[in-house]
């Protein structure tokens, strides 16, 4: 099954990028197809690469990088939040790319499901 | 189901409901959530936008802003009938519980019930909520 | 069938409580995060869940339930427990996905 994911918050404040990440990890690992991660609101920052978590603290935006390089995870950071946030391409982690919030509904289209992780 | 692509983008209607629990300006979630409405309708999908709990303050009335520095952003539902976006719903219970009528809001809306809601609610395909 | 989603502490939100007004019977209501406080029996709001247990299926995220320190507290009766796996088998097997927050 095609699944849809929409985080609406940062690595930091909330758990929702936590839960939306193993959620789409479980996914990939019970072999659905992850058709896209949509990152709106505060979830924009997830895309930050200039971000330092503590180093016994996890890393999102590692995590969400590797998992787009690991199974080609399309990771979409909505331009009209991300310009708001000072999230541009030169400071994006590898694997996110921004574009527009008809992404978001693209995807609502296409996956079979569409599922939001917020606050 | 494999869909295809031309310039005018995917030829499924599907429903999406936006469903608004959270009151304007305090947060940013109402102001960014009209703006996905905006987009979903230049998809051409069946939009439905329900407004229950505290999301029913989005429509009030005599919103002014020029205090608080931030944009009123009230007038935009106005004119979401302009982008054929004319399923407007306000969850009864919602608006009783705060004193509100119809005529508090700044566009006409279904007043619905908890129970109708619930029926509509299951029909759709893809829920958006904030 | 819509799968709903209660992120929020019942004790602190209305979350549960307006998800619960507008849930049809034989819908599925998975608790996370905060809204597995929910899920917990002997408090002032169990009553919001045992009321409409059987008509709704209900069900709790186990890895937010440990997190919490909440292991060993005694659930509602008739709240299973999933992990991220059955989270994701629960939004396969209902129509749609409604995230309350």
């Amino acid at each position: 099954m095609k699944f849809g994911i929409l985080v609406n918050e940062g690595p930091f404040q909330h758990q929702a990028s936590d839960s939306a990440y193993l959620f789409t990890k479980a996914a990939l690992e019970k072999g659905h197809e992850i058709y896209r991660v949509f990152f709106y609101y505060d979830g924009v920052n997830n895309a930050n690469k200039l971000s330092e978590p503590q180093a016994d603290d996890r890393d999102l935006v590692k995590l969400w990088s590797a998992l787009a390089e690991e199974h080609k995870v399309d990771l979409v950071v909505c331009v009209a939040a991300a310009l708001r946030r000072g999230i541009k391409d030169d400071i994006l982690a590898p694997g996110f790319r921004i574009s527009g919030l008809g992404q978001l509904i693209e995807s609502g289209i296409v996956a079979d499901r569409q599922i939001t992780f917020g606050d | 189901m494999e869909e295809e692509w031309d310039e005018d983008g995917p030829e499924v209607v599907k429903r999406f409901m936006y469903v608004n629990r959270k009151a304007p300006y305090g947060t940013v979630y109402a102001l960014e959530m009209l703006e996905k409405v905006l987009i979903a309708a230049a998809f051409e999908q069946d939009v439905h936008v329900v407004f229950m709990d505290d999301g029913v303050y989005q429509l009030k009335k005599e919103q002014e802003t020029k205090g608080v520095n931030m944009k009123n952003f009230s007038p935009t539902f106005r004119a979401l009938e302009g982008y054929d976006v004319e399923k407007l719903y306000v969850e009864k219970e919602s608006l009783e519980a705060r004193g509100l009528t119809v005529e508090d809001l700044v566009v006409p809306v279904e007043v619905l019930s908890s129970d109708d809601l619930k029926s509509l609610m299951s029909k759709q395909e893809v829920i958006l909520t904030a | 069938m819509l799968l709903h989603t209660v992120n929020k502490s019942p004790f602190e939100r209305n979350t549960l409580e307006s998800c619960l007004r507008v849930c049809e019977d034989g819908a599925g209501i998975l608790l996370i995060e905060d809204g597995v406080y929910g899920a917990l029996d002997n408090t002032a709001v169990a009553d919001f869940i045992k009321k409409r247990m059987g008509n709704i299926k209900f069900y709790v995220l186990g890895p937010d339930v440990d997190a919490r320190g909440l292991a060993n507290q005694t659930m509602i009766d008739g709240i299973e427990s999933v992990d991220f796996g059955g989270f994701v088998d629960l939004v396969e097997k209902h129509t749609a996905t409604q995230a309350w927050l």
